[in-house]
């Protein structure tokens, strides 16, 4: 069994902040830098993880049927093509909702726990039940946000009741973030959100356009264009989860052309 | 403040939305973190001042009491200027210098994370 399995929970309160899309494309990240990551839909009511990764057609059984012991946990897992070091377990029918207790993730998360080094968890919106079930299940956790008064509300919320279930490390990931805004100050900044929600931000991740070609497709931006803004943010994100140290970008250096420099100044602080 | 900031004033421009942004949401937070609706709040608020008005006479329209939030700490904060102790010397504020420091004496914290 591998003790030093990291399960991470991906979560957010509000719907619609990138939480799937960030575990798709950890679990690329990951599994190419050698490491053994299972993904795990746990947004049973709506499940996006399996076509993020573009393996939606390859899906036999589920999550549902290693539960009910109707197969072995290795029949349910889909391998993905090109990294073979990532696996995905999908949900099963939303139904599952109404019976699926905290232990029964407990369960599934052990048996991912015995042959992977990631357990990534993509969990749904909220703070009911389908939340708390993966919450039980983890250990550490990470909180996608937006520079967005009600994402970053809903964000607090659950990091109350991250702490209060003593989840740890509990870390930040800023996403869609957009420069422009941010230096017209028309945006929360990265420093705004950071402060008031009192985390430690593991990244944040540019608005890009990308994202929607690379859902499109069902290939994870990290699997082709590592050029694209918001593909580099992923890929920083998780070297840092490897515990390696890389600067985080600043949004004002990616702003380019002659408003660049303008923008700066007027950020300035007086007083 | 950043030069935006002035240069809006100045211009009588609304202020970038970033900061109302910013405002607004440590207020709602200090409210979500405490768990305390504002009924309670209010009851809590007219208690406290009931008890503070049997020792001394306070401003009921410069009082406040509020909840503000910090580091993911929140603090009852009551800022209650003080017209005159009941003992009825009469204790004029002659000077906003004078009356500030009257009421951080009665500046109380009270911790609730
Ligand atoms: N950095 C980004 N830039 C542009 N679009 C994004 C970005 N991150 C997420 N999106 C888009 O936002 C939508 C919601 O993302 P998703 O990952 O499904 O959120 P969640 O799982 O939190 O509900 C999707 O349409 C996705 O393409
Ligand atoms: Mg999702």
């Amino acid at each position: 069994m591998a003790t030093d399995t990291r399960v991470i929970l991906i979560c957010s309160g509000k719907g619609g902040v990138g939480k799937t899309t960030l575990t798709a494309n950890l679990g690329i990240s990951l599994a190419r830098q050698g490491e053994t990551t299972a993904v795990l839909d746990a947004d049973f009511g709506l499940r996006n993880l399996d076509l993020l990764l573009g393996l939606e057609n390859r899906i036999v059984y589920t999550a549902q049927e290693v539960l009910e012991e109707e197969c072995r946990l290795d029949q349910a897992l889909v391998k993905h093509k090109q990294e073979s070091n990532l696996s995905l377990l999908p949900a099963g029918n939303p139904r599952m909702l109404d019976w699926i207790k905290p232990d029964d993730m407990k369960r599934i998360v052990e048996m991912l726990s015995d042959q992977f080094k990631y357990v990534l968890i993509d969990c749904p919106a909220g703070v009911e039940d389908g939340f708390k079930n993966a919450m039980h299940a983890s250990k550490e956790a990470i909180v996608v946000t937006n520079p967005e008064v009600s994402a970053v509300r809903d964000a607090d919320r659950v990091i109350g009741l991250l702490n209060t279930n003593g989840i740890k490390p509990v870390q930040l990931v800023l996403n869609r973030v957009r420069p422009k805004m941010m230096a017209n100050q028309e945006m929360l900044s990265i420093d705004d959100v950071k402060d008031i929600l009192a985390l430690p931000l593991l990244g944040l991740v540019l608005e890009d356009e990308q994202v929607i070609v690379s859902t499109n497709r069902g290939e994870p931006l990290t699997l082709n264009s590592t050029n694209s803004p918001a593909a580099k943010c992923y890929l920083n994100i998780a070297r840092r989860l490897q515990g390696e140290e890389i600067a985080l970008i600043d949004p004002a250096k990616e702003i380019a052309g002659f408003g660049a420099k303008f923008r700066r100044l007027m950020q300035t602080k007086i007083f | 403040m950043t030069l935006r900031d002035i240069i809006y004033k100045l211009l009588r421009r609304q202020p970038a939305s970033a900061s109302t942004a910013r405002e607004r949401l440590q207020l709602v937070l200090a409210h979500d973190r405490s768990d305390l609706s504002t009924d309670l709040l209010d009851q809590m608020r007219k208690e406290i001042l009931e008890v503070v008005a049997k020792y001394v006479e306070i401003d009921m329209d410069e009082g406040a009491v509020s909840l503000e939030t910090e580091d993911r700490m929140t603090a009852l904060v009551a800022n209650l200027p003080i017209k005159r102790t009941l003992n009825g010397q009469i204790k004029l504020l002659e000077t906003a210098k004078e009356k500030k420091e009257k009421s951080e004496n009665l500046e109380g914290g009270l911790t609730n994370s």
